[in-house]
């Protein structure tokens, strides 16, 4: 295992090398690979980071701090006993006072004993301070999204929750690039934040990743391919089942425009907007409960904007507003066919 | 099947009594504390009992330096403290006093939404500030205005606060009495329950891996620790050295609610060493016994790096606050004879009238200077109010400022919305400005 210094020199080599060239240097990393670079980063640049979570020492059960204890040493990556509340209000303190403070919630289906800490203390400490303190320098980060084989515990996308809870900023990759590039982003923004990261691409998604220092911007979202005749909109590990719906569609000469949302909120409702301007439709998909899920704020939101501009009602391809299932998630979930066949209906309405 | 014969069989003395007797402790000879929370005999030790090592006993005795007339109790070692420290201990203590009176009777004639007094645990916040370093962090629950006075937190500052005026530091976001200050080194008050108790920790470990000789000290109640929050800080803060002092003021009552129906423990202290770090009782009225125990505390933090558990027995001597009426449940009866109610006797052994005695004896303090400094406060609060009362109302804007650290574009639009609304109904919102609403 390299020493610390000698990391963060090969840290400082990569970067320089990065701005001579312009060419960003790259290494084939996964998507948990990635996240674990994204700390590595954080921790060697920043003397007042912290990783924290339970099982985080062995390198967490994702694989994603591997690695981290041995470089920065235990005082600044440590396990916490299984205590939510606990260890987000652990990191709620550290982030008052000035530290950098990046928990692991093991899943997004235990952010729940959390939740006062989150969404009473983390989300309103600025306000109700008078903005004479923050938790800017906080971000939890937690594996969401469905996964094959979770069941109720271990697929939930619980976003809608804590974007209705102003003062969070709430975000989510949907590979293994924007997944170092918005975890540091999420890191350094002033703001505290969750980090939901699709458990389903921990290992399935492989890409040259920048190496060195690296960050996306925050509340932007990414418009992957550009269309003519309708917009579609998801986050997380949706954005994949999107692009393959909009791909079978495309084979029909219909002209789709995907868009990547990637942070949940505050949400680039612009971009959107503009999109739906141009294409007349919009189909938001997301693997969360319908009714009241986070595309219904989008879809509110763009009817009020794009009344005009719209040629059919725009559709919301979900998840099934029943608890996560097992044996049946196939059918719960907003697959390909039934995105595919949301566009179909908006095209031809 | 239940066997009532067998049951009514037992002894009298094992049958539980109408309140209390659960959680008394009776040893021969040695006077049994009266505190709501736990009955249990006084000690003139300063010991933290700590975890692995000291034998836990049935019930954990109630530290105490000065008896309930004031008098230094034989064995014990008082605080090495110089008149003017003690004086200020004093004066700060009486401050509080006269603040809550002002404030607590405004609120009374519909000037304040709310309000809540520190009568009767004035020592609790007074005397563990003065034992801390500016510097060492405050978590408060809410009853310890007296911490944040000793840091030299003004009438003013907190007079602009309750009245949520344009010069309030929270810009009018919080209830009366939820303070707090950057300068003095107390995070802000708020009204949920425990939340700040697992925060401290994370202050707390990141002074000590700064290297700083720093800790941080988290106030809660009785009721308070039933909230899961407590044990869970409890636990991380001892599996990782946290410098954190945690600070239980048991005062009896949760609002309307008697420790009988809070806990089956003896009292809070016993948990600190139940999660392995090192745990006192004291007498939350005896000033001095509260600054040595929590001097005692700091040490600890930050030679040994560890935590502490400090259970302070006090009585709270109001309400809970303005919006509940403790007729309806406080219990009448005093512990001991000789008072008209509970009440009265705590209010005899409360620590302003104790330490006043002490002062008194030693030369330090008089009842005529007391009386004066009342005087003084009472008019140095009486126009903090009123010029409080007079200051403007926040901007609008401060409505949605401080969510983030930039106001993001759908609140910019919230705010543009609600201008354009302010302006065509101008006259449905007379208490808006016509300069606030052309300038949101």
């Amino acid at each position: 295992m390299l020493r610390p210094q000698a990391r963060r020199a090969i840290g400082r080599v990569s970067l320089s090398r990065r701005l001579s060239s312009q060419v960003p240097a790259t290494a084939k990393m996964t998507m948990f690979a990635a996240i674990n670079d994204a700390m590595r980063v954080a921790l060697a640049t920043d003397p007042r980071a912290v990783v924290f979570g339970e099982d985080v020492a062995f390198g967490g059960v994702f694989r994603c701090t591997m690695g981290l204890l041995e470089e920065f040493g235990k005082e600044r990556v440590l396990n916490m006993p299984i205590n939510e509340q606990g260890l987000v209000g652990f990191g709620i303190g550290m982030a008052a006072v000035g530290g950098t403070a990046i928990a692991e919630v093991q899943f997004a289906d235990y952010i729940f004993p959390a939740m006062d800490q989150i969404c009473n203390e983390a989300a309103k400490f600025r306000y109700r301070s008078g903005g004479e303190f923050d938790v800017g320098g906080l971000t939890i980060r937690a594996p969401a999204n469905a996964v094959g084989h979770g069941g109720h515990y271990h697929s939930q996308s619980p976003e809608a929750y804590f974007a209705h809870t102003p003062g969070l900023k709430v975000v989510y990759p949907r590979d293994a690039i924007t997944a170092k590039g918005l975890l540091l982003a999420c890191i350094r923004d002033r703001n505290p934040c969750i980090f939901f990261e699709p458990k389903v691409l921990y290992r399935s998604s492989v890409q040259e990743v920048p190496t060195g220092d690296f960050m996306l911007p925050l509340g932007k979202a990414e418009v992957l391919t550009e269309g003519s005749d309708i917009t579609l909109v998801a986050w997380g590990a949706q954005v994949h089942v999107m692009l393959k719906a909009a791909a079978r569609a495309a084979e029909e000469g219909i002209s789709v425009e995907c868009i990547d949302l990637a942070t949940i909120l505050p949400w680039d409702m612009h971009t959107i907007r503009d999109s739906v301007r141009k294409t007349g439709r919009l189909v938001v998909t997301h693997e969360a409960p319908l009714t009241a899920g986070f595309g219904a704020e989008i879809c509110a939101t763009i009817q009020t904007h794009c009344f005009d501009s719209l040629e059919a009602p725009i559709a919301r391809v979900c998840g099934a507003d029943t608890p996560f299932p097992l044996a049946l998630e196939k059918l719960y979930l907003p697959d390909e066919l039934k995105v595919y066949d949301a566009i179909k209906q908006a095209v031809s309405y | 099947m239940l066997n009532l014969a067998r049951l009514a069989w037992r002894p009298a003395a094992c049958r539980p009594s109408a309140h209390g007797a659960r959680r008394s402790f009776a040893s021969a000879g040695v006077p049994l504390s009266r505190f709501v929370g736990a009955q249990t005999p006084y000690t003139h030790e300063c010991s933290f009992y700590y975890p692995h090592v000291h034998d836990l006993p049935a019930a954990m005795p109630v530290f105490r330096l000065m008896d309930d007339e004031g008098v230094a109790v034989a064995g014990g070692v008082l605080p090495d403290l110089d008149e003017p420290t003690c004086v200020r201990m004093m004066e700060t203590m009486v401050s509080v006093n006269e603040f809550d009176k002002v404030f607590f009777d405004a609120q009374r004639q519909g000037r304040l939404s709310f309000y809540f007094t520190n009568r009767g645990e004035e020592a609790c916040a007074v005397g563990s500030c003065a034992a801390l370093k500016l510097e060492d962090w405050i978590w408060p629950q809410y009853r310890e205005l007296g911490a944040i006075f000793w840091r030299g937190y003004t009438y003013e500052e907190a007079a602009n606060q309750c009245c949520h005026n344009e010069l309030d530091m929270t810009k009018g976001r919080q209830l009366p009495m939820h303070i707090g200050s950057p300068e003095k080194y107390s995070m802000y008050v708020k009204s949920n329950l425990g939340q700040q108790v697992p925060a401290a920790n994370g202050a707390a470990y990141f002074q000590k891996l700064l290297g700083k000789e720093r800790c941080a000290i988290t106030y809660f109640g009785e009721g308070c620790a039933s909230e899961g929050d407590i044990p869970s800080a409890l636990n991380i803060a001892a599996v990782h050295g946290c410098p954190t002092i945690f600070f239980c003021r048991n005062n009896g009552y949760a609002i309307s609610t008697h420790t009988d129906d809070q806990y089956k423990s003896d009292g809070i202290a016993p948990r600190g060493v139940a999660f392995g770090m090192p745990s006192i009782r004291v007498d939350g009225n005896d000033i001095f016994a509260v600054y040595a125990a929590t001097a005692r505390a700091r040490e600890i933090a930050v030679r040994e790096g560890k935590p502490t558990m400090i259970e302070a027995m006090s009585y709270r001597i109001n309400s809970h606050s303005t919006s509940d009426d403790d007729s309806k449940y406080r219990r009448s009866e005093s512990p001991e004879a000789g008072y008209d109610s509970e009440r009265d006797y705590w209010e005899a052994r409360s620590p302003i009238v104790r330490f006043g005695k002490h002062l008194i004896a030693k030369g330090w303090w008089s009842a005529q200077r007391e009386d004066d400094l009342r005087k003084v406060l009472r008019k140095r609060a009486i126009t903090a109010l009123n010029d409080a009362e007079k200051i403007p109302q926040p901007h609008p804007k401060h409505l949605y400022t401080d969510v983030f650290d930039t106001i993001p574009w759908h609140l910019e639009l919230q705010q543009a919305t609600l201008k354009d609304h302010l302006t065509r109904y101008r006259k449905h919102y007379p208490d808006v400005s016509d300069e606030h609403i052309n300038s949101l």
